[in-house]
């Protein structure tokens, strides 16, 4: 393996930088993913049936706070990465706990409002609103648990072996997909909350 | 729990189906066993992570699936070669039209296209392998246990029947009660994030692993058409991701997507589906169109004609490709305008096309023409495939489409485009390239004799469904009166299925007798071809290249044979390696039956083989194998020995 010192140590072998540029490759099929799930929303959300609308199901506080925690997290993920440039492992592990814990956090409220949701009488069979609803936040939902999931698992590999080119390499990726699921979130806060609330 | 769910009843060919599949079962059991394989099965094939071998299996399982589907074909051609035919009854001829379009587009074009590209598109850019080798093998194993899944339903619970569109409201729980259509949503989705994956791939391979001087204008036509088509893949297939997940939701937890009822809309499936669906048809004719290119030039000794209108061109129908699925639904009422929008789309397409037709001709003109078996298909090709390429331009007037849709002039259309445009080219490409994976030529003789049956009996079997479709025949009727007067013409059609089998059996005989008898080539370069993949040895050892080559020109190796340019310039040093994982295998295991135990929403057992899914990709997320070195001496020996020198 080549290493080559004047690249950060995400980018420092020609097999780390393909992963992230593939990476981005990637990124650009969720794109595609959520694009086809937010035109999906768009057609059905008028078509609320006998179930309630947006402006009768949605309250702002809960969504406000998962919004400060998932965009919290994601300045949290860059600080990580960026005390990792500097090798600063404590701090990277500091930092990379937060964001998960926020992530955790942000699911917690997310999971609550859908009990209240499904509580208040609006499930996933009452309407065709209501189906695009919950597929939508709940695709954007299970890819958080998933990087939840992914990051403690680089977590621990980096209290095991320390931050060297593959761990670092994992981590930027990982901060990558973060980011982007808070790109998402910023959609679903605008087009799907505050649209819905006016 | 109720056992009647998973039964089928069908009377003689559906027992018959789980006879042959009980007994095929065992026999590879068996076989394995008393030839003490199960140990090489696993360390070389199971476990590989070599992208010629991953190429190998996709390209065998796609040759399975060809027989499969074939079978289907001639179960529905026997159905309507007479009026009042009593062969199949009306759900079974459903089942049976319906996956043989699934597994004819998604498990034998798909995969053959994937096999090839795996299996050439490193050797063409000169790469060692591809960007993410394991990753290429989770692909693998995705694909071919989604491909198992549709498979299995034949037999165990019923297999879809709402044609492979699937058009809501009859694929839902409704209309279509039997768990066919569960099958559909799980067994798609599981082979379709294979597909993603495999774009992802393919793309970093092409953009950032290519060979010092081969630069993206240099790279053989191929490579390119694969680099397009990944493009398409990475784009599309999302879609397709969504609109299953969708149906699975209608289907299996009762949400109101495509419902007739509570706001559901039951165009939207139509939509999303060809959003993906159309795109689909170029993933699988694009690469297609780079297969010809490369034959042609090589057989006609000629550099091909019109290089970068060819790029441009295929660029052009990739964006187009995107913009035209309405046209598969002229007649469900959206109105003038989006109508006029999707037919000029359509009729678009067929200038870049008409583009490439051309250079292709003009590769030929004053070339050297010799006549082998993959460049017979590929001159059978553009006639056959511009009869197809003018009815479709029929079809896409919108007007003139209330006429046609959903006859069987439709059903001739595409099968004119799809045969010439993806069947014989993944044929030419396999005759092709034959030598450069196996050391040896398929015997030319039987190649001839199996291409003259096929071209001859596509003809036969598909020119009436024109004359048919005129008549007023629609699809997917499983049967008619005799006064219909379609009773001739579907013999006619029969008898040419009949054909296409034969020349399928002579392809395949070709292989056993070529394995047996045909001399083995030292040389690396059977055809005298043009492209990097000519280069190396045959059969290609695991590292490719001794010596990463240098490229200065395209048609990089033929200009080095013409002007005595070395290509590999480097010493030979130890090269690295990625090792094998059962990991990808064990995890399309796993994805096997978690879409099993959805499909019959057994949920228990769904959780927890969807933790397992977890915990296998965990566990490959914690592997810290770096891979290994072939040293030096052992390169030297297998680079002699691959010449035919003694070691």
């Amino acid at each position: 393996m080549k290493i080559d010192a004047s690249k950060p140590l995400e980018y420092s072998t020609e097999e780390n930088s393909n992963k992230i540029f593939g990476f981005w490759v990637f990124l650009g099929a969720e794109i595609a993913l959520f694009a086809t799930l937010f035109t999906v929303y768009f057609v059905l959300v008028d078509r609320f049936a006998s179930g309630p609308n947006g402006s009768e199901l949605f309250e702002i506080g809960p969504v406000l706070l998962e919004t400060f925690l998932l965009l919290t997290s994601s300045f949290t993920i860059g600080l990580a990465i960026h005390a990792m440039r500097h090798g600063y492992k404590k701090a990277m592990m500091f930092f990379f706990g937060i964001t998960l814990l926020m992530g955790l956090g942000f699911l917690a409220i997310e999971i609550t409002e859908f009990f209240t949701y499904v509580h208040e009488g609006a499930t996933l069979q009452t309407s065709a609103f209501l189906s695009s609803l919950f597929v939508l936040l709940g695709t954007h939902g299970a890819h958080v648990t998933f990087g939840f999931l992914w990051g403690t698992a680089i977590l621990i590999q980096i209290k095991r072996h320390g931050i060297n080119p593959a761990t670092a390499n994992k981590s930027f990726i990982f901060s990558l997909y973060w980011h982007f699921l808070d790109v998402v979130w910023i959609f679903i806060f605008s087009y799907v909350y505050l649209k819905g609330l006016m | 729990m109720d056992l009647e769910k998973f039964k089928v009843h069908g009377g003689v060919l559906i027992y018959g189906a789980m006879v042959s599949i009980a007994l095929a079962t065992l026999a590879i059991i068996i076989g394995l066993t008393v030839f003490k394989k199960w140990g090489y099965l696993w360390r070389e094939w199971l476990t590989t992570v070599d992208h010629k071998r991953i190429g190998v299996m996709y390209i065998l399982a796609a040759l399975l699936m060809l027989f499969r589907g074939g079978i289907d074909a001639l179960m529905m051609r026997l159905q309507t070669a007479a009026p009042e035919m009593k062969f199949l009854d009306a759900q079974h001829y459903n089942e049976v039209f319906t996956t043989h379009g699934l597994i004819m587009i998604l498990f034998m074009a798909m995969p053959f296209i994937i096999g090839l590209m795996n299996v050439i598109v490193p050797l063409q850019i000169g790469a060692r392998d591809v960007a993410f080798p394991r990753l290429n093998a989770v692909s693998f194993w995705l694909f071919f246990f989604g491909a198992m899944l549709l498979n299995i339903s034949f037999v165990i619970g019923g297999s879809p029947d709402a044609g492979w569109s699937a058009y809501f409201p009859l694929a839902s729980i409704e209309f279509s009660p039997t768990v066919g259509n569960n099958y559909y949503s799980l067994a798609l989705q599981i082979s379709g994030i294979g597909t993603m994956l495999t774009g992802v791939n393919f793309i970093v391979t092409i953009l950032k692993m290519r060979a010092p001087g081969m630069k993206l204008m240099r790279m053989p036509m191929f490579t390119w058409s694969v680099l397009i088509t990944n493009v398409i893949i990475v784009f599309a297939f999302p879609v397709l991701t969504i609109a299953l997940a969708l149906m699975m939701f209608d289907r299996l937890f009762g949400s109101q997507f495509f419902t007739m009822a509570n706001g559901g809309m039951d165009m939207l499936w139509a939509n999303l589906f060809w959003v993906w669906g159309h795109p689909e048809v170029y993933i699988v004719i694009l690469p297609a169109f780079g297969i010809y290119s490369d034959i042609i030039s090589t057989f006609s000794k000629k550099n091909l004609y019109g290089y970068t209108s060819m790029v441009a061109s295929m660029v052009i129908i990739s964006l187009l490709s995107f913009l035209v699925w309405a046209h598969h639904f002229y007649t469900m009422g959206q109105g003038v305008m989006v109508n006029s929008f999707f037919s000029i789309t359509t009729m678009a397409i067929a200038v870049p096309t008409g583009v490439k037709i051309f250079n292709w001709l003009f590769t030929l003109r004053k070339g050297r023409i010799t006549f082998t078996t993959p460049m017979l298909y590929t001159l059978a090709f553009i006639p056959i495939f511009t009869i197809g390429g003018v009815t479709g331009v029929m079809l896409a007037m919108a007007s003139a489409d209330y006429q046609y849709h959903n006859t069987m002039f439709l059903v001739a259309h595409f099968h004119y485009v799809l045969i010439p445009g993806a069947v014989f080219a993944v044929i030419a490409g396999f005759h092709y390239w034959f030598p450069k994976v196996f050391g040896f030529r398929l015997n030319e003789r039987l190649g001839k004799h199996a291409f003259w049956w096929i071209i001859i009996s596509f003809n036969v079997a598909f020119f009436p469904l024109f004359i048919l479709g005129l008549m007023g025949m629609t699809r997917r009727m499983y049967t008619y009166s005799a006064e219909t007067g379609f009773g001739p013409l579907n013999m006619v059609s029969f008898a040419g299925a009949l054909g296409l089998a034969i020349g399928f059996v002579i392809l395949v005989y070709n292989i056993y007798w070529s394995t047996r008898y045909m001399p083995r080539d030292t040389t690396g370069d059977p055809w005298d071809a043009r492209t990097l993949e000519w280069a190396t040895n045959s059969p290609i050892p695991a590292y490719n290249f001794a010596v990463v080559p240098t490229v200065t020109d395209r048609d990089a190796f033929w200009v080095s044979k013409q002007e005595n340019i070395p290509l590999f310039k480097d010493q030979i040093k130890k090269i690295h390696m990625p090792s094998n994982t059962g990991k990808p295998f064990i995890l399309g295991v796993i994805f096997f039956f978690f879409g099993f135990f959805m499909v019959f929403s057994m949920w228990v057992p769904a959780i927890v083989s969807g933790v397992g899914i977890l915990i296998t990709l965990c566990a490959m997320s914690f592997d810290r194998d770096h891979g290994f070195y072939i040293p030096e001496k052992e390169i030297i020996a297998t680079e002699k020995k691959l010449r035919g020198e003694t070691v």
